[in-house]
């Protein structure tokens, strides 16, 4: 990176808290495309002069896919673990760009004893903007047909589905919805530890099922909001070769590039 | 006289029988686990007005959803001249309302609108399963009982509605007629427009007509109430309590087992003390059968009607996977009748060696990607992701029973604090690459 990342404990060795934790979570630290997404935050963080610390090496997985995957024992042991982490840091504000961490540290962690305000990254860049904080340039995705397809954590499961979208209309792009989006928006496949096992027999992929109907549109991109998602429709993309006209592109990308950062 | 004491006769069966059905099921749902649902009042009134009787889910789906706002609504202000006619029953009074007056007019007239518009409707839904043959209707836990439940229900309220307006066709003409105690009241809309073919009838048969549909309707009322408990349309009545009981909590958000936290809190903890009540026989974790799910999964349970809206938003169902989420309810529903049954037969505490397990298979279970459409496509607010998130906890956590991928990404998890096989020191390394 351009400038240092600092962590959680540079801030605390200087006595110092930052405005916000940025909560990776492991797709974000180790699968290499989400990784970009990882970064392109920071970039958006460090522009707009947010004052951001990682966890870094003390980072650990919320438990998230152990707890949906029926491992309560797991989940919780990590997620007091994490809280130990978490509180010694006296942690009060967390962004996160995975809507599985942050609806499992939002909405699971407070009766563990682990209390933060949590946001979806989509959540903290609308209000950037709107505090004038961050100003967006739309032109390299100007008139582009963008379609966003609503990550299930984010969208259903937290209520959370303007905020992406104001993101992306500051894009001055043609946002294009699927019919099956918002409430009744449909999965990509992956949620529910289906990301970490081979799917159950059937007609079908779902990230096929959902790619086909985003593709109908005839987008420039599939814009998302979860590195999951990202990861699901990216390969129904590759399914049906179409990677070279519509990329896949999570929020903060878009951002990131149309800013030029 | 002697027909009033068969009307009395008649209710009091019925009443009694259908009272028994309600304990039944009351009694079954409370073999559920304690739930403490008592909290935010306010906000569980509102939901039950918005979701039950505003039907605010069920217009997300236009054409059915208007056409159950009338058999709703039907439903609902028919029942006022269903009190007439049992309070004419018992004491051998005619139309007792009529002393309203042009109220009574009123109301007649906009039963008999009701009627026909319930009437519509219902033709209209057996043409959709049953022509149309709607791919929700027909889908493979949709066997003969299920679709035959629902004919029976249709064609039931097809009948009571037309001897409901046949009655009203045969008594006015009666009035016009001056017949015995056939005096002027209501107004008809609508069977005005079946005089017709009965105008030529004798005043006798009128009377006989008048009768026969009379005793049809109420008798077929009577029947239904009692046919009810036994079939999906239970939820006429469940769907109230079960909206305010609903899950008030962000969809996302999944319970936090209390039994793992203290004991993860005395794993991480070696000197605190393990509470007293660990004394007791410790509750299975997660669900194998319906004694370990909560009351309101089982209240759910009894509240599906089973439109199959959740399955034909699932995403698994849709891409052909066996899951089905109504399949998740009905097969809660007919273990727990078996197992109320066997505890009819052999005692309380009894417990027969079948389960929910009997039923759902793991196949089914963990093709789930718990992406709640199926909680928000619901128009009572069921939950059938819990019940399948209670049963993963189970495998797991009793039985070690895993898709050996997701066994292995619990070890990696456990080992280096994330679902892939990565260092925990190079998870910091994203910030090196400047890409």
């Amino acid at each position: 990176m351009e400038f240092k990342i600092e962590t959680m404990a540079d801030y605390a060795a200087r006595g110092e808290k930052p405005e916000v934790l940025f909560w990776v979570g492991c797709a974000g630290s180790f699968d290499e495309r989400a990784q970009k997404i990882t970064r392109a935050v920071a970039k958006i963080l460090h522009h707009a002069g947010v004052h951001f610390a990682v966890l870094g090496t003390e980072e650990s997985c919320t438990g998230d896919p152990a707890k949906r995957a029926g491992n309560e024992f797991l989940f919780q042991m990590q997620a007091m673990t994490n809280i130990q982490v978490l509180n010694g840091y006296e942690v009060t504000r967390i962004v996160t760009a995975c809507p599985h961490c942050f609806n499992t540290l939002k909405n699971e962690y407070p009766e563990l004893g682990g209390n933060y305000n949590v946001f979806h990254h989509s959540e903290l860049l609308q209000s950037l903007i709107n505090e004038g904080r961050l100003q967006v340039k739309g032109g390299s995705y100007a008139g582009k047909k963008i379609t966003f397809h609503d990550p299930c954590y984010l969208g259903r499961g937290n209520s959370v589905y303007e905020a992406p979208r104001e993101v992306i209309e500051k894009l001055d792009a043609a946002l294009s919805e699927m019919k099956r989006s918002r409430a009744k928006g449909f999965c990509c496949g992956a949620g529910g530890a289906q990301m970490f096992k081979e799917p159950e027999q059937g007609s079908k992929d779902v990230n096929i099922e959902r790619t086909e109907e985003a593709l109908a549109l005839k987008p420039d991109v599939i814009a998302v909001g979860c590195p999951f998602c990202m990861t699901m429709m990216t390969d129904g993309v590759k399914h049906f070769n179409k990677e070279a006209e519509v990329k896949v592109m999570d929020i903060a990308e878009l951002i990131a590039a149309a800013n030029d950062l | 006289m002697f027909s009033q004491i068969i009307f009395i006769l008649l209710l009091i069966a019925s009443v009694f029988l259908f009272s028994k059905n309600v304990r039944r099921i009351s009694r079954n749902i409370k073999l559920g686990r304690d739930l403490d649902r008592s909290d935010k009042s306010a906000q569980r009134w509102k939901t039950m007005f918005m979701v039950a009787m505003g039907q605010s889910k069920m217009v997300a789906r236009p054409i059915a959803g208007i056409l159950h706002i009338f058999v709703y609504i039907g439903f609902v202000i028919i029942n006022i001249e269903v009190l007439e006619i049992i309070i004419d029953g018992i004491t051998g009074t005619h139309r007792v309302f009529s002393f309203l007056g042009p109220l009574y007019d009123f109301l007649i007239g906009s039963f008999e609108i009701l009627a026909l518009l319930v009437l519509v409707a219902c033709v209209i839904f057996l043409i959709r399963r049953n022509i149309l043959k709607l791919k929700r209707f027909w889908s493979k836990e949709m066997t003969s009982w299920p679709r035959t439940d629902a004919n029976l229900i249709l064609i039931t309220e097809i009948l009571l509605m037309s001897a409901f307006l046949t009655m009203d066709a045969a008594d006015q003409i009666l009035q016009s007629r001056d017949f015995s105690h056939f005096t002027q009241a209501g107004a008809f809309p609508v069977s005005s427009l079946m005089t017709g073919f009965l105008s030529s009838v004798s005043s006798e048969g009128l009377f006989m007509i008048e009768r026969l549909c009379w005793w049809f309707h109420i008798i077929g009322i009577l029947a239904f109430l009692n046919y009810v408990p036994y079939s999906k349309h239970f939820h006429i009545f469940l769907a109230f309590p079960n909206t305010y009981y609903s899950n008030l909590k962000e969809k996302g958000s999944f319970t936090n087992m209390a039994s793992v936290t203290r004991e993860v809190k005395l794993m991480l903890d070696p000197s605190a003390v393990p509470p007293a009540e660990s004394a007791a026989a410790p509750e299975r974790f997660g669900a194998k059968d319906v004694f370990d799910l909560n009351w309101k999964q089982l209240m759910d349970a009894y509240s599906c009607t089973e439109c199959g809206r959740c399955t034909s938003v699932c995403p698994a169902n849709q891409t052909g996977k066996v899951l089905s989420p109504r399949k998740i309810m009905m097969d809660t529903r007919d273990r727990l009748e078996e197992a109320g049954k066997a505890i009819d037969k052999n005692g309380a505490d009894f417990r027969d060696d079948k389960s929910l397990l009997s039923y759902i298979s793991e196949e089914e279970l963990w093709a789930c990607t718990s992406c709640n459409a199926c909680t928000e496509a619901c128009p009572v607010n069921i939950d059938p992701l819990s019940i399948i998130m209670d049963m993963r906890r189970y495998l797991v956590m009793e039985e070690s029973k895993v898709p050996a991928e997701l066994g292995g990404m619990f070890n990696k998890i456990e080992n280096n604090g994330a679902p892939w096989q990565f260092a925990q020191a190079d998870r910091f390394n994203w910030a090196k690459d400047n890409s």
